[in-house]
């Protein structure tokens, strides 16, 4: 119980107020798209260097924890999400906002996203020993059937059919092999210098979501005169509460799934949301209503991604291995004051380590206070004319793109990414799988080249790829999910041609 | 008496340095940018921040340096970016990894090489360490070539890369213990490489000695040898590989300076020569590149001059036989 004995260090005047200011501070750098969680983190290093160790800790974790939720909040009102993680966010989340039903939407995630993260940080606490080994056990064999089970989700995420949703994830793989090889260096497919590093995530997904949005609002903005107003519901706080614990099957799912995932290095925050929403969407009574506004999408999706924040940091402070791009920014602002992570962190510096993950825990209550505060205001957001509102995305997204690495090849990236995808749209095609395509090619590939590098060293790639209960477990998942999506598919052997594409097709004009 | 002569060379270069700013009006006149084409959070991005940390102070430049970051590919994103489109007005400095950028221009499809670029100074030199698993059956290097010997190409060790300091370091200790062995590069860098050899994926691995001194500290790994002319300060009972029989100098070390593109006006690259070194060597850096446990080497600009020559030419044998 050592965590409650340094819990009072949290509430001292200085450690307290920098917590609301990393909390704050995260929200509002979360809701801005392009500034991922670790950019935040990295952006907050240097007024680190002036803190006690303690207290710089303290920014970082509050800012990582409220970036990470704050992403929602782009991703709801404006169809962009700040980071892959809240990709699974807009499926739902934006079609509630278009319904009218914004606050409702950023309400919920933010309550599953405290419950999620609560349960993460729990983990933190009680279980990191435990935790620590299985941050271990993922191999690449194991990352490489990690990889090919979030493959088998694409075909049924978000698409009017299994075949688009699957072109679409090939056209994400694609994408992924644009650049140098990560492994080899060989160069593939670079035409322009501005894809020399390949295509970057962030402004893929600006693009891919977002750009497809601005024109669809700069059409409406001609054929209708005026401005277009949706009208926003209010939503008492009370009926949000009671919805997310209603919709109990999703925010365990998601929160377990977050969880899980969110462990294993390099992989997790960018799919734990996307997984869990598919989770819950095979094991929901109401799975046909996912995609269109259902609470339960963004209940899974926002409880996966905040819960992958406390265990995501189990290799770093038990190990001394960053499992993130997030973590290694941290790891950064520990070295900064000779603190070094590992098994004795805990005993050398207990005060440090336990005040920093104490801080986690009440970090996400201030947020989901301050985001619930947030919520209130959508209404402002959704008033604002179509013509203005497009203007704004596009600023956004061009900020967001350009800001990743100051340079406007990866501007020029999203916007031609972002014109191709409206195109795509209009035949059917959805941009989630695509993404997804995107994120798991390198995961893919880098893993099956490493694991046969070492299988043609040691064993052969059969008995590497193929043993080993793991891999039989992961690989009976994969099976699984494969045959789910093709008995759906039989199931509902789409009757619903004709009818269902001109809906569709309504829907989106 | 070494350490004298570099002292006033040091300050000879100063005084002519500071007489050619003055002839070059008031450069820095605004902030100077420093791009690391490492992502934020890895070694290299962590040490730049720190050693540029004091920049605005008056004794430096007088002006901040904020860092930008270009990672990809093995830095190869960030440098064909410094070598083609950055600036050469002396508000654009670029971090180096030596061997990294040489190897890969040896190696080809990049459109850079030590001609392209005019180094500054020198801050920090991370030599490459041969780790195992605490648990691991080897405890010397004659072990491990031992093993190697019994089973050719079965050794599976990591490393951050192909055409790092980790990948030369492995061909080395290839030809000077005349064994074959399995280099796994790995693609999540030098933690990831780190992260195989935790999880027991691989027998053994190359790591930075910063990272590995880190993974021995917290009792995961142990260290059987330093690629290095000599024994490490943060490690001082770890016998280098010449020690233990293996004819491996330094080339592999790897070495973090700043430079700027070809092209920049000389009375700019002298005042950065005489002004960036001194930067390094404030009392502040030096704690807290310690704190971090990460080996400072400053060098001034005639010094990495020599040494990229010097690594041009073993490199260039190393890699012929590629």
């Amino acid at each position: 119980m050592d965590f409650l004995f340094y819990m009072g260090d949290v509430f001292t005047p200085i450690n307290f107020g920098l917590l609301l200011l990393g909390t704050v501070g995260g929200l509002i750098l979360g809701a801005t798209p392009g500034l991922s969680p670790t950019m935040a983190v990295a952006l907050l290093i240097p007024f680190t260097f002036q803190l006690e160790p303690q207290q710089g800790l303290i920014l970082l974790g509050a800012a990582y924890t409220s970036t990470v939720a704050g992403g929602a909040v782009s991703a709801i009102l404006l169809k962009i999400p700040g980071a892959p993680a809240n990709i699974a966010t807009t499926l739902d989340g934006h079609t509630m906002a278009a319904k009218g039903e914004g606050a409702k939407a950023l309400q919920l995630s933010f309550l599953a996203s405290a419950v999620g993260g609560l349960f993460g940080v729990f983990l933190l606490i009680f279980l990191t020993p435990v935790l620590a080994q299985w941050a271990l056990a993922f191999g690449p064999s194991h990352l490489f059937w990690l990889a090919i089970l979030g493959v088998t989700v694409i075909g049924t995420l978000d698409s009017s059919s299994v075949v688009k949703g699957l072109l679409s994830g090939c056209i994400g793989l694609w994408l992924a092999t644009i650049g140098f090889d990560d492994i080899m260096g060989a160069q593939r497919f670079i035409f322009h210098p501005a894809v020399s590093g390949g295509i970057n995530v962030i402004p893929a997904l600006i693009g891919l979501f977002a750009i497809p949005q601005v024109i669809t609002m700069l059409t409406k903005g001609r054929t209708r005169s005026g401005a277009e107003v949706i009208t926003v519901k209010r939503h008492p706080i009370r009926l949000a509460f009671v919805e997310v614990i209603r919709r109990k099957t999703a925010l365990t799912i998601g929160t377990i799934t977050g969880s899980i995932i969110g462990l294993i290095p390099g992989v997790g925050g960018q799919i734990a949301g996307l997984v869990a929403y598919d989770q819950s969407k095979k094991f929901s009574k109401e799975s046909e209503k996912f995609g269109t506004g259902h609470s339960e999408g963004v209940i899974a999706a926002e409880s996966a991604n905040n819960a992958m924040v406390g265990p995501s940091l189990v290799p770093l402070l038990t190990l001394s291995i960053p499992g993130s791009p997030t973590a290694a920014v941290l790891l950064g602002g520990l070295l900064i004051h000779g603190i070094f992570p590992g098994p004795d962190l805990f005993m050398n510096y207990p005060q440090v380590a336990w005040t920093f993950i104490d801080s986690m825990l009440i970090g996400q209550i201030l947020m989901c206070i301050f985001g619930l505060y947030i919520a209130g205001l959508a209404a402002s957001v959704a008033r604002v004319p179509h013509a203005v509102m497009a203007a704004i995305v596009l600023g956004l997204a061009v900020f967001g793109s350009y800001s990743v690495q100051n340079s406007m090849g990866d501007v020029y990236v999203m916007a031609s990414l972002g014109l191709g995808m409206y195109f795509l749209e209009r035949f059917g095609f959805s941009a989630a799988p695509l993404v997804l395509g995107l994120i798991l090619g390198p995961i893919a590939e880098a893993n099956f080249i490493q694991g046969s590098m070492i299988a043609n060293a040691t064993v052969g790639q059969a008995t590497y790829f193929f043993t080993g209960w793991l891999n039989w477990f992961l690989i009976l998942i994969v099976l699984a999910s494969v045959s789910y999506s093709i008995w759906m598919e039989i199931a509902q052997r789409r009757y619903t041609t004709k009818d269902d594409a001109v809906a569709k097709e309504e829907a989106l004009s | 008496m070494k350490k004298w002569i570099a002292g006033a060379a040091m300050a000879l270069a100063a005084m002519t340095g500071s007489a050619y700013a003055e002839g070059h009006g008031d450069y820095p006149e605004r902030p100077i940018m420093l791009m690391v084409s490492y992502g934020a959070g890895g070694a290299t991005d962590f040490q730049a921040r720190i050693v540029t940390m004091t920049a605005g102070n008056e004794d430096a430049l007088g002006m901040p340096i904020a860092i930008v970051n270009r990672p990809g590919a093995g830095g190869r994103v960030g440098w064909n970016w410094f070598a083609t489109e950055a600036d050469n007005d002396g508000y654009t400095l670029g971090a180096y990894n030596i061997p990294h950028f040489i190897a890969q221009s040896i190696e080809g499809g990049v459109s850079y090489s030590t001609d392209d670029f005019e180094p500054i100074a020198n801050w920090g030199a991370d030599p490459a360490v041969f780790v195992v698993g605490a648990d691991s059956d080897f405890n010397s290097m004659a072990d491990v070539v031992d093993y190697a010997k019994a089973n050719p190409g079965g050794l599976t060790f990591s490393g951050a890369g192909l055409f790092v300091g980790h990948h030369i370091a492995a061909l080395q200790l290839e030809k000077a213990a005349g064994v074959e062995l399995a280099y796994i590069p790995n693609n999540a860098g030098g933690a990831g490489a780190m992260r195989a050899v935790i999880a027991g994926e691989v027998l053994g691995g190359v790591n930075n000695l910063s990272d590995a001194f880190r993974a021995q500290a917290a009792g995961n790994v142990k260290i059987l040898g330093v690629f290095d002319l000599e024994r490490n300060a943060f490690l001082p009972d770890v016998p280098t590989m010449m020690e233990q029989g293996y004819d491996i100098d330094n080339a592999s070390v790897n070495f973090r300076g700043v430079m700027v593109p070809k092209g920049t006006p000389q009375a700019v690259i002298d005042h950065l020569a005489a002004v960036v070194p001194t930067m390094f060597e404030n009392g502040r850096v030096q704690s807290r590149m310690e704190a971090g446990g990460s080996p400072m080497h400053v060098m001034t600009r005639d010094e990495v001059l020599e040494m990229w020559a010097a690594r041009q030419e073993t490199l260039e044998e190393l890699l012929a036989g590629l």
